[in-house]
């Protein structure tokens, strides 16, 4: 039998709601089966852990052919908010929590949470515009370190 | 079909080890369970947690979700993974007698 996996770290580089939910639950999903896990939040993806930012992610309707909805239409006003509350109820209704919520619970599992340093220094952030979860905010060569022995997921 | 002999009874297996019955279980199976899964003692706080479980089985037919175990059994998360190391859910539901969990969440 191959060897089971026993160390993640997941990248997680979007920040649209379907952008961040994959990387969530593969995180909270390798906690429950037992593997370490590490989540690296890069470029847009770090608005899933600012504190002003993480409870308004909002779902993309435009360029996505997948959500069936011409482009154009995607793009009126409102369009972007209907899809993010209907995909919220949805998720809700398969016990999948809003994104604090997700983020808390996948830290107190045991799930180390780091910001990119480049993009922090980029977007000229600090350590307090994020939420408490997020254990440092470190360099990709740190990243590489503390994945050692991991699988790394890019999303 | 896979068979385990617990407190000197032959206990049916389904494909992911959960007893295939779940009127086969009891406490004292549960303690048995726990000590394969390397839980040694079963305090308070792992009852709670097997008998939310247990109590959730009955009524809803499915194992409860980690989000719903953190919410709902009044054991936090930190602790679930500190009373059922590598993965509360999945190990809970073994030690409660009931079949794997099947959401994702």
């Amino acid at each position: 039998m191959a060897e089971p996996i026993e160390k993640v770290s997941i990248v997680i580089s979007k920040g649209s709601l379907e952008g961040v939910y994959p990387g969530l639950i593969m995180a909270n999903g390798a906690r429950m089966e037992g593997i370490e896990a590490t989540l690296f939040f890069t470029f847009f993806g770090l608005d899933a852990v600012i504190d002003k930012r993480m409870d308004h992610l909002k779902v993309a309707t435009v360029g996505n052919p997948a959500l069936h909805i011409p482009t154009i239409v995607g793009g009126l006003p409102g369009m972007s908010a209907m899809a993010t509350k209907m995909m919220s109820k949805e998720m809700e209704k398969i016990d999948i929590p809003p994104v604090r919520e997700f983020i808390e619970m996948i830290h107190d599992a045991g799930c180390d949470i780091y910001g990119c340093k480049a993009t922090v220094d980029m977007f000229h952030l600090k350590k307090e515009d994020f939420c408490e979860q997020v254990d440092d905010i470190i360099t990709v060569g740190d990243f590489y370190e503390k994945s050692a022995g991991a699988q790394i997921i890019f999303t | 079909m896979e068979t385990i002999e617990l407190i000197g009874r032959e206990i049916e297996l389904d494909e992911d080890g959960n007893l295939k019955n779940i009127s086969d279980w009891n406490e004292e199976i549960a303690v048995e369970l726990a000590k394969q899964e390397g839980i040694d003692e079963l305090t308070d706080r792992h009852w709670a947690v097997i008998n939310y479980m247990r109590k959730e089985y009955e009524e809803k037919g499915t194992a409860p979700s980690i989000r719903r175990l953190t919410k709902e059994s009044g054991v936090p998360t930190k602790e679930l993974y500190q009373l059922f190391p590598k993965g509360p859910a999945k190990k809970a539901a073994r030690i409660a007698g009931l079949p794997k969990p099947k959401g994702c969440i």
